[in-house]
């Protein structure tokens, strides 16, 4: 292993590593974002909104993301709408991970018993109250860990990044290759990974930890 | 407009590649995920036995499995192998590292499937006079495959969604064919990038739905049992 050489694309890497960490932000912020909402859709079964909510929910969770990627890339230029590769990026991502958020979302709603809803409205709690005090902290608990695995596996999904044209990790692995140093180039690739999945692999089980709180009956 | 999309899929051999294309991705699928249940369940069952060492190599090597993105692996093990002296074809590669991954996976459902079960079972079945190999067979096996299956099928799909990754390393699965076919037809149809990659999005949905609307029927009709 040349040492000079890793030295030399240390910079390259950490810009590479930059535009991940960036559009994973970006793309996680807006699934949850896009997530909560087809939850409450779902939740107060709001007519129209909750099957659209549905049958987006289906078609992302069921589909690869480089297909979305691709098709958003590569097919709505054709008709007129043209996003740059970052867009298609951050778009393709919150798609995909706004279903499984969703998903997070409603497994936790589902999960906060009747007879706790039941206790609070006897209580004289109004609405607002019951889902600020009841539901949606025993809901959050079991969200957490399935939002953070959900957070992880869009992390990683953004290593195809380099097929809409992105600079990202990926994209600069496949260039040094092609100037034969393999070894250093595959090395860095998996430390700057490392560096950017480890810590907030490491978070969330602390959050997990943290949220565990809600261990009603069981 | 639809004369357009009928062109792509008519012109020279197209659909005919498409749908080798499709074959390629359900080859790679379907031996990943079968070589990964073979492997993965008894990784699982011994996780989920008493033995302690082996069941940390077991969990030391999912996660760091878990920890990088199988795009990753798969562009490590291609370019790395025949550094080593390894020559395996990309078809090859691209199958040991979905089965390294699913594998993995496969073995952490397993050993959640078998230690979810109440100690309370067991001890009835031991109460009852059954021997252990009894206990395994009418108590443990059944109830930890129901609570396996509905798991074993959403990785199934993942599985399938993963396989696009392919792409990188040159295999003419699915996407690698659309691609070429919309760099060639793309020239005289304005449309074409819309028609195949529509086409494809569409052959994905239609494996995988089917397989996660089973999932769920599982997983409903067991859940009350």
């Amino acid at each position: 292993m040349d040492f000079n050489f890793i030295i030399h694309c240390l910079p390259l890497f950490v810009a590479a590593a930059k535009l991940t960490v960036t559009l994973a932000f970006f793309g996680i912020a807006l699934s949850l974002a896009v997530g909560a909402l087809c939850a409450v859709a779902n939740y107060y079964k709001v007519p129209v909104l909750k099957q659209l909510a549905n049958a987006y929910i289906e078609i992302a969770r069921n589909t690869p993301l480089m297909i979305q990627l691709f098709f958003l890339y590569f097919g709505l230029p054709r008709l007129g709408i043209l996003l740059d590769g970052k867009t298609c990026a951050i778009v393709g991502l919150s798609f995909l991970g706004g279903a499984y958020m969703a998903e997070a979302f409603r497994g936790g709603l589902v999960a906060v018993s009747k007879t706790q809803i039941e206790a609070g409205l006897s209580l004289g709690l109004n609405r607002f109250q019951l889902l600020r005090h009841v539901v949606f902290p025993q809901a959050l608990a079991v969200a957490v860990p399935v939002i953070s695995a959900t957070a992880i596996f869009l992390m990683k999904e953004t290593s195809v990044f380099s097929i809409v044209a992105l600079p990202d990790l990926m994209y600069l692995a496949k260039d040094l290759l092609k100037e034969g140093h393999s070894a250093e180039s595959n090395f860095l690739l998996v430390i700057s990974y490392l560096v950017i999945i480890l810590p907030v692999s490491l978070f969330f089980s602390y959050l997990e930890r943290r949220f565990r709180f809600a261990g009603f009956g069981s | 407009m639809l004369d357009s999309a009928l062109s792509v899929f008519t012109a020279g051999r197209n659909m005919a590649r498409l749908m080798e294309g499709l074959g390629v991705t359900v080859w790679i699928s379907l031996a990943s995920v079968g070589l990964s249940a073979l492997i993965g369940i008894p990784l699982g069952l011994i996780m989920a036995s008493p033995k302690r060492a082996a069941a940390k190599a077991i969990r030391l090597y999912l996660e760091t499995i878990r920890v990088m993105p199988i795009l990753v692996l798969l562009f490590l093990f291609y370019y790395s192998l025949s550094k080593v002296g390894i020559n395996l074809t990309a078809f090859l590669v691209s199958i040991l590292v979905f089965t390294l991954w699913g594998a993995a996976e496969m073995s952490d459902l397993v050993r959640a499937a078998v230690t979810s079960l109440p100690v309370h079972q067991k001890e009835s079945g031991r109460a009852l006079g059954l021997t252990e190999i009894q206990v395994s067979l009418y108590i443990v096996i059944p109830q930890a495959i129901r609570r396996l299956l509905p798991g074993v099928i959403n990785l199934t799909t993942r599985m399938i969604k993963t396989t696009p990754f392919v792409f990188f390393i040159n295999i003419p699965d699915l996407m690698k064919v659309g691609q070429q076919i919309v760099e060639v037809s793309g020239v005289r149809d304005y449309l074409a990038s819309v028609w195949v990659y529509g086409f494809i999005f569409l052959i994905y949905f239609a494996i995988c739905y089917p397989v996660s609307l089973f999932s769920r029927f599982l997983e409903n009709r067991w859940q009350s049992g």
